[in-house]
């Protein structure tokens, strides 16, 4: 147990002691959040781009006193006539130049679009949609169809939802399926940076032929175990700055943004039904049951990796120097994590689907799958099961990486093979 | 007094026997030596010793009672050929964490550290990472990590592969003080004017099974072809019939002779000396190890055939 306890200690110092590990530790997430408020901002920016767009509207289709309709500069050009105008609208600094010809609004003919360097679909719809809309309106004049009342007449409420016999939800699935996809996601990415963690480890213990030293002084399996635990408590730190970061952010943002710290407060004080929009959303995260589910979490990480660090050192101690080779064998671990992933993603929509509930018991998928259901609430039967389902499956995964670790972590030179490696597991010792 | 034995110990891997049945017994306070040719199945029979292995068949006795990997290996110091260290990490951490491992607590570790260190003139190096340091300065860290625990049983693997000879000669006077000092050595290497040297007694393992078990002087005896060296100041002619020898080369100034079968040394200075010819110098040539390892490895294939072997 104490030389455990030395390897642990090992693996853990010389990872968190790295300057790489505080800088990644600080700057990714960072990275990320850029990133996203990137993309976001192009987005807005994108969407918030007027075009201008000239209009030579002969069937009488517009209301000409309208410059901007749905969101495109108009501008209606009289006294020409298509032929003449197409060869003037780039000059008169117009990208889009629209013909809409003499027309039965009952028989519309095709209104001719020209443009002049490039053409998204999203702005071809856009012009689609506003003509249409034109079209429509015309016939339903001509049905004699009063446009106010028929306005006046539309309908936009949203359901409340209730859970069981009328017990209060105050959660938005949408919430409900963030969050989900949110820890869902992030198991996905620990299992992957810390999986690979575990296995380039090994493989450096044999490449360094160092392991041979260590196995002299302890039992291989110490060695593994050792190193999974060690690498688990680096990943448990790195949470734990990130959860320490997220919390020293909500304390600074009314300081940094007065305005959306009045917003939160006046948005807690009032409960969740206070507003709408952002609020709702801020107000639905509040009545999440956050500790069951920072528990839950913190137990699916944990297995997810233990069971799976165990085949990464497997596979670590299979293969040689070439990273190659490495990646080929490690095909069959990384499957299963991304068929989790794309089951999550379903299930963060319908959560008591067979698919979704299957997945969220099943332990290679169960640490991904779970989070994406956890939100919504699980019937304790299924948590219970999935608990115990894991952690058979660790056991099982641990005992039989330790079989192959033994033999692989000391051969040398040749390339194992899935089937070798089974064969390792099941051979009397 | 036995500090090791081997009895009857087998291993087999399903495509060779590497080590077939062998016993062998090491006395305490010895340097042995373990010969074979590659892929004899020397490494195999050492991770048995180490416990990394654990044999099919057969036992070992460690210092008078079974042997228990998992408290005996803090008695056993080994040194594999194949040198490992985490290239990453600081020299002075790395031998601390290696002497933990063998069970050492942190201040008696550091104490033991810092006097090899400065026996092998390597207290600068504490906080140097493994990668900056040459291959005979890592070899030299190998070598103190694996005796630091005073174990009783110490087992180099090539010990001074990649050393000049100023380092392999520390090495080995450090070797000759651990064994002195009680500590046993199973010193593994085909370098056999190394193994004339330094061993009291040796084992020669050729395909997984013991060929040769004795100690250096009995082994060259054992071997020996009757060769003596004769200096003189001139040599009869010719040698009739009636000479206890034969004459089958020089050496330098001296002339190599063999004695014939049935005739003793005696003879052959009796029937020099009767002839009135002047002797300076009479001794005789064993064969060196070297000679004596190539003979009974020759014919032998090189390298081992693989071979389905049923257990």
């Amino acid at each position: 147990m104490n030389k455990i306890w030395l390897i642990i200690k090992r693996e853990y110092l010389t990872r968190v002691r790295k300057k790489t590990f505080l800088l990644l530790t600080i700057l990714v997430p960072l990275i990320i959040i850029g990133f996203y408020a990137a993309i976001i901002a192009i987005a807005i920016k994108g969407a918030s781009e007027k075009e201008s767009i000239a209009v030579i509207d002969n069937a009488a289709l517009f209301d000409k006193s309208a410059t901007s309709v749905g969101g495109m500069d108009f501008t209606f050009i009289d006294n020409e006539t298509e032929e003449s105008y197409k060869n003037k609208y780039q000059e008169k600094g117009f990208n889009l130049f629209l013909f809409v010809p003499e027309m039965d609004i009952d028989h519309p003919v095709q209104p001719r679009l020209y443009y002049s360097k490039s053409l998204g679909p999203a702005t071809s719809g856009r012009i689609e949609g506003i003509v249409n809309g034109a079209i429509e309106q015309k016939r339903l004049i001509a049905a004699n169809i009063d446009l106010q009342k028929l306005n006046s007449s539309k309908s936009n409420i949203s359901l409340e939802t209730l859970k069981g016999k009328g017990e209060k939800d105050e959660t938005l699935a949408k919430v409900n399926s963030g969050v989900g996809f949110t820890g869902g996601f992030l198991v996905y990415l620990m299992l992957f940076i810390y999986g690979t963690m575990v296995m380039r480890g090994v493989m450096e213990e044999k490449t360094n032929r160092v392991a041979e030293v260590i196995v002299s002084s302890v039992k291989p399996f110490q060695l593994m175990l050792g190193k999974i635990i060690g690498i688990g408590a680096v990943g448990i730190t790195q949470f734990a700055i990130w959860i320490f970061l997220v919390m020293g952010l909500q304390f600074l943002i009314p300081y940094i943004f007065p305005e959306f710290g009045a917003q939160l407060a006046a948005a807690s004080a009032g409960g969740p039904q206070g507003g709408g929009g952002m609020l709702a959303v801020l107000g639905s995260l509040k009545s999440l049951p956050l500790g069951t589910i920072l528990f839950t979490f913190l137990f699916y990480f944990l297995g997810g990796y233990l069971l799976y660090a165990a085949l990464f050192a497997a596979v670590g101690s299979m293969v040689n120097e070439d990273p190659q080779e490495a990646q080929q064998m490690v095909f069959p671990i990384t499957m299963p994590i991304i068929l989790s992933f794309v089951i999550m993603t379903q299930a963060i929509n319908q959560p008591d689907s067979s698919l979704a509930v299957f997945g969220s018991l099943f332990p290679l998928t169960s640490p991904i799958v779970m989070m994406g259901r956890i939100a919504y609430g699980v019937p304790i039967m299924q948590m219970l099961l999935s608990m115990l389902f894991l952690i058979l499956a660790f056991l099982g995964t641990t005992w039989f990486a330790a079989k192959v670790y033994r033999t692989g972590i000391l051969m040398y030179g040749k390339k194992a093979t899935w089937k070798e490696m089974i064969r390792w597991a099941f051979r009397k010792s | 007094m036995s500090i090791l034995e081997l009895q009857h110990l087998k291993k087999y891997f399903s495509t060779q026997k590497a080590v077939d049945d062998i016993s062998l017994s090491v006395d305490k306070g010895q340097i042995f030596g373990l010969l074979g040719p590659n892929g004899a199945g020397k490494t195999t029979l050492i991770r048995m010793i180490t416990g990394i292995f654990y044999p099919d068949e057969g036992n070992i006795i460690f210092d008078g009672k079974k042997f228990d990997p998992l408290n005996d290996v803090s008695r056993i110091g080994y040194m594999p050929e194949e040198r490992g260290l985490y290239k990453k990490m600081k020299i002075g951490e790395q031998a601390m964490y290696l002497a933990q491992l063998k069970g050492l607590d942190r201040q008696h570790a550091m104490k033991k550290i810092k006097d090899w260190f400065v026996r092998f003139e390597m207290e600068t190096w504490w906080n140097k990472k493994v990668e900056d340091l040459s291959k005979g300065m890592s070899q030299k860290l190998q070598f103190v990590t694996t005796v630091l625990h005073e174990p009783k049983l110490i087992i180099l693997d090539e010990p001074f592969s990649g050393l000049d000879p100023v380092n392999s000669n520390l090495i080995k006077d450090e070797i000759f003080k651990l064994a002195q000092n009680g500590s046993t050595i199973i010193f593994s290497t085909h370098r056999m004017e190394q193994v004339e040297e330094i061993c009291n007694h040796i084992v020669l393992v050729n395909k997984g099974q013991k060929i040769l078990d004795g100690t250096v002087k009995d082994v060259k005896q054992e071997f020996k072809e009757n060769i003596f060296s004769i200096g003189t100041d001139t040599m009869p002619a010719s040698l009739n019939g009636n000479a206890p020898f034969e004459i089958i080369g020089t050496k330098n100034t001296a002339h190599v002779l063999r004695i014939k079968e049935g005739s003793k040394p005696n003879d052959v200075l009796q029937f020099l000396l009767q002839q009135g010819i002047s002797i300076h110098s009479f001794n005789e040539i064993l064969p060196s190890l070297n000679d004596i390892f190539i003979k009974l490895v020759e014919g032998t294939s090189p390298a081992r055939q693989f071979q389905t072997i049923k257990a």
